[in-house]
């Protein structure tokens, strides 16, 4: 049972960060809208708003490394340029996919939109936690600011789900592989 | 102007400053994502301009700069606000920002404008 080291890093962009981030968003929701809720059903003591801030910081950690290690690792295996007269292009996902009308729509649409679109959750789930950091239970003195976080926070959520999808159906497509070997287990 | 100039009096409440002016500069930092990203698309000379790392291409200018756009509007922002409370209109113009960020990233959207 062997991967490639491009295999290896782009599932720990894949599912080491961005799945682990799009997870973490269920519990974010719920625990933000019952936190900063009106009438909460129960009341964060300050142990559990402590757990909530480190909860907050961590999605942001990890969002960052998941546009970071997708942009500056992966991302230029995906686009590099295969040398003239190229026939096999499997170790060129970009060109793979523009090869054929077929899977051009992938890149067109796919990789243009999810390139960008998932900077914005890192940059929102940094304001939110810095809210969070701010005000904590204070907020629902300001409703609208409340309501204001929690629909970033759920924009957030769909850039993310956006990026974390057309993610798996590229590399369905157009894997991105190559570098080193490694063996991680031997055959029968 | 629209923000409120006078500071909260009282003591319990934390004014709203330092919160819109991060929801704010979030919704900025989106919309220059998306900006950006129909500049690079639409003009090449732009999309050279943004080209900051070679193996990444344009996409490293866009977020780079977004980055930059973000953050600064953020501390000019959190420096004029904080302690202060502002009018919660900035909500709506944080949101349409937003949108304008999510439509700009939509490659059928810029093909679009651009008549593609």
């Amino acid at each position: 049972m062997e991967i490639s080291w491009r295999d290896l890093l782009t599932v720990l962009h894949g599912m080491g960060f961005g799945a682990l981030f799009m997870m973490a968003f269920s519990g974010a929701i719920g625990e933000l809208y019952e936190a900063w809720s009106a009438s909460p059903r129960t009341t964060l003591d300050p142990r559990g708003q402590k757990m909530l801030r480190l909860y907050l910081t961590g999605m942001v950690v990890i969002a960052w490394l998941t546009v970071l290690s997708g942009t500056y690792i992966i991302y230029p295996w995906y686009r590099a340029l295969p040398p003239a007269g190229t026939t096999d292009l499997s170790a060129f996902p970009r060109s793979l996919l523009l090869s054929s009308p077929h899977t051009s729509g992938w890149h067109s649409v796919g990789m243009e939109w999810k390139e960008n679109v998932a900077w914005m959750a890192p940059i929102v789930m940094t304001m939110v936690a810095y809210v969070y950091w701010k005000y904590g239970r204070g907020i629902n003195k300001h409703p609208d600011m409340r309501r204001a976080v929690l629909v970033f926070t759920a924009v957030a959520f769909i850039a993310t789900g956006i990026a974390g999808g057309f993610g798996v159906f590229l590399n369905k497509n157009a894997p991105v592989r190559g570098g080193a070997t490694i063996q991680l287990m031997p055959g029968e | 102007m629209i923000m409120a100039r006078a500071r909260t009096s009282s003591t319990q409440v934390e004014p709203n400053g330092a919160g819109m002016a991060a929801i704010l500069a979030a919704g900025i930092g989106c919309a220059a994502l998306g900006i950006f990203d129909f500049l690079g698309d639409a003009f090449a000379s732009v999309g050279r301009f943004f080209s900051f790392y070679a193996p990444v291409g344009t996409l490293s200018g866009v977020t780079d700069s977004a980055i930059l756009v973000w953050l600064l509007s953020w501390f000019v922002l959190a420096k004029r606000w904080s302690g202060r409370n502002v009018v919660l209109g900035h909500c709506f113009l944080a949101f349409a920002l937003l949108l304008v960020g999510v439509l700009f990233t939509f490659p059928p959207f810029i093909d679009l404008l651009q008549g593609k």
